[in-house]
């Protein structure tokens, strides 16, 4: 960023992108170059600056002005007002919600303030399509070092000693897995990139991969350094298209600049990367699934061991890492292993990305040290729940993990107290959930989705599963008995201990979480056949208040199934046989005589 | 479903895809992948020409096209549909937005509509959390969709003719 002395910033993540700000960096430069600024103003598009809540966002240098909900039609007045004139647009800077003061600066937002950024490091500050800006930022320094003055099992035992371990969800440590890899006998070896995010609500792997490429391409080449690996496998969604274009094209680049290819840097090593498209099956996560993708098959898991460090892409030892793990290698490197262990706690070191998602205020992109509390994400990152309600449970791990009450608030996040705790790290995944939020239809929600992702291959898993979802089906349809609980816990205890791989073996969690936090809850659906939060459909019951009713026809002619009826200016009625719950007439009411029960 | 005959241009595309992954069995997914992208979709037929170039059994083919769900058997509406349903999106009502549209359209998930404009599908995250809950029409995002303004959205594209 060298001769201009202003840079625009336009966030130009998956989500912004859909809130028009390709556009929005089109007029900047546009109006720019109208007013003959073309050459002082920098406009870049970078990747997500995690505030996704506030998009598309625009950030200004060098004063660190952050406009957030900035839509085309804006643009001319920052230009005019801040680039020109020097004042600060007022109503499109971010306000603080707890006291609704302006905040100039992105360094004074309780959002950015307990966050520590190291996978996260260059998302948002440089141009990802920009080889040069990821170097002026130690780009490619480590893989520098690591080439000319230290031997693989020097890299790996910096690796080792920085307590770094697995962020795709296993949690396993990484220069171990190295280690292992590299001791494996074989004449060819391969490093695989897993990309394959399928876990719903998270997006950090794509987030990584969208805003700073080069991060990955780097570790992967640190990575064959170590292990004995000339070629790298990238493993991605085909769901994520802006983050293939951005990775091919950071592969062409470190390629012209000799940082990919043969004899890199001069040092006779050599290293390629070539992609691999996944094709939407969550299983695929699965380090031997993913492995059988790749060869063209079916994405079925095989049973360990063989682990892939010993036989894995076509027989070979392959050594499989995930996007956020690989990340944070170059920094390791850089700042050494001492710097890293710092942060964190004991046994989980660094720091840990979070996909903040549900009904929580700053839903976004977050990087926190290991042992931050739930409560300072969810309250001084987070900003707390949506509209004022009430914390009711914090999902984490995906459909692995399991629901958290707020009597787990304090608990220091780490691999170890999130699976005492009954749920799981995962890949990060954080889903918040408020008092209008049915336990029983989230645990129904996450096992769909299992039984969808279920690769059929075994039989726990397959049937189990599809039975775990008939009983909850049973209940929120208000049909269940206490014993169909037992059945649950029963069933779902058999199917942990009895899966082939790690997707039967947690997919119960979020049954089982659920009933052991929040069996309140399921007692309220059985016992009563009703639902505390109003969501399951089947256990609700629509009436008309006469005292309020004013017979203004207005749900009568809504009404998708003709269940209501009434004369004009007299109380109207619901015929219970009839309707379907859909919710209208109590949408549609204006004097709020519809009642919900 | 009944057979449908492939034009000779449509095999030697399928042909020159294979082709150009050197006709490797291992290479499938790709091969599958560019052939969905020009075609739309894959129906029995065209699996039968890439078993043939591949060197590969049919079933072999099929087991992998159904396997993962990117890959569909049935020709997609004119403007597909895709609802979010990952769990950001769930616990912000995307569930009512999805009946909504069955309602509307008079179809459901994996159904086209007899006119063939429209297509439904829910999917399972598109990684835009904060503007939960998502509805894709083609390429386009809609954010925060409410189910008033599922009809607005149809309306919007019943009126574009493709053809112009």
């Amino acid at each position: 960023m060298a001769d201009y002395n202003m840079h625009v910033l336009v966030c130009g993540g998956t989500g912004c992108k859909a809130s028009e700000s390709e556009q929005i960096k089109n007029n900047f430069k546009k109006y720019l170059s109208e007013l003959g600024l073309a050459d002082e103003v920098q406009v870049i598009t970078t990747g997500c600056f995690g505030f996704c809540e506030k998009g598309p966002i625009v950030k200004i240098l060098p004063d660190n002005t952050f406009y957030t909900q900035v839509t085309p039609k804006d643009v001319w007045e920052i230009v005019e007002e801040h680039i020109v004139k020097g004042r600060k647009v007022k109503h499109l800077l971010y306000k603080d919600p707890k006291n609704d003061h302006l905040i100039p600066d992105a360094t004074g937002m309780d959002f950015y303030k307990k966050q520590i950024r190291i996978a996260l490091r260059n998302c948002g500050f440089i141009n990802p399509e920009n080889v040069e800006e990821y170097i002026a930022r130690d780009g490619y320094a480590a893989l520098g070092t690591c080439l000319s003055e230290k031997t693989p099992e020097e890299v790996i035992q910096v690796v080792k000693d920085s307590g770094l371990r697995g962020r795709g969800g296993g949690g396993f440590p990484t220069g171990l897995k190295w280690e292992l890899t590299r001791k494996a006998a074989g004449d060819q070896k391969y490093v695989v990139c897993n990309a394959d995010e399928g876990d719903p609500g998270a997006f950090m792997d794509r987030s990584i991969l969208e805003g700073d490429p080069h991060s990955v391409i780097e570790a992967m080449a640190i990575c064959g350094y170590c292990v004995g690996a000339d070629k790298g496998l990238v493993y991605i969604r085909a769901e994520y298209p802006l983050a293939i274009q951005r990775l091919k094209v950071a592969i062409n680049q470190a390629k012209e600049y000799g940082l990919l290819g043969t004899d890199i840097l001069g040092t006779g090593f050599h290293f390629d990367i070539e992609l691999k498209y996944g094709a939407g099956a969550f299983v695929c996560g699965e380090e031997t699934a993913l492995i059988h993708s790749m060869e063209g098959l079916r994405g079925e898991p095989t049973v360990k061991p063989p682990f892939p460090a010993e036989s894995g892409y076509l027989g070979k030892p392959t050594n499989v890492n995930n996007v956020e793990t690989f990340a944070n290698i170059p920094v390791i490197i850089n700042k050494g292993a001492a710097w890293f262990s710092a942060i964190g706690t004991e046994k989980s070191k660094g720091t840990k990305v979070f996909a903040l998602a549900g009904n929580i205020n700053n839903v976004g992109l977050i990087e926190v040290p290991m042992g931050t509390t739930l409560r300072e994400v969810i309250y001084d990152i987070g900003g707390g729940i949506k509209d004022g309600k009430e914390f009711k449970s914090v999902q984490t791990g995906g459909p692995s993990g399991g629901c958290l009450t707020k009597d787990f608030l304090d608990v220091p996040i780490d691999y170890d107290n999130l699976l005492k705790a009954g749920s799981m790290m995962g890949s990060g995944g954080m889903i918040v959930m408020d008092e209008g939020d049915c336990m029983v239809s989230i645990a129904k929600f996450y096992l769909e989705f299992t039984l969808e992702e279920s690769c059929g291959k075994c039989t726990p898993c397959r049937i189990g599963n599809k039975r775990l979802h008939e009983i909850l089906d049973k209940i929120t349809s208000g049909k269940g008995t206490r014993e169909d609980l037992d059945r649950l816990r029963i069933l779902g205890n058999v199917i942990k201990d009895t899966s082939l791989c790690g997707l039967g073996q947690t997919s119960p969690n979020p049954v089982l979480s659920t009933l052991d936090n929040f069996m309140d809850e399921y007692l309220a659906h059985v016992d009563e056949h009703k639902c505390p939060a109003g969501q399951c459909k089947k256990l609700l019951h629509y009436s008309i208040d006469d005292e309020k009713c004013t017979g203004c026809t207005l749900c009568f002619r809504n009404c998708p199934v003709g269940a209501i009826s009434g004369e004009k200016r007299s109380p109207h009625y619901i015929d219970q046989s009839l309707c379907i719950k859909c919710g209208v007439c109590l949408e549609k009411c204006k004097f709020g005589a519809v009642l919900i029960r | 479903m009944p057979k449908i005959k492939l034009a000779e241009k449509t095999i030697e595309l399928i042909k020159e895809i294979c082709a150009s992954f050197d006709n490797k069995e291992g290479e499938l997914i790709n091969v599958l992948h560019q052939v969905q992208s020009k075609l739309g979709y894959l129906p029995a037929e065209v699996q039968e020409v890439i078993a043939r170039e591949l060197n590969m059994s049919v079933a072999k083919v099929y087991g992998v096209v159904t396997f993962y769900s990117f890959f569909t058997m049935k020709p997609q509406g004119e403007f597909p549909i895709s609802i979010c349903m990952g769990t950001a999106c769930y616990v912000r009502g995307a569930e009512q937005v999805l009946s909504e549209f069955k309602r509307q359209l008079k179809i459901e998930v994996g159904q086209t509509t007899a006119d063939g404009k429209f297509s439904l599908s829910s999917l399972r995250c598109v990684g835009a959390c904060g503007l939960a809950p998502v509805v894709m029409v083609g390429e386009k995002v809609f954010g925060r969709v409410t189910s008033p303004q599922v009809l607005k959205i149809i309306e919007e594209y019943k009126e574009v003719n493709v053809e112009e």
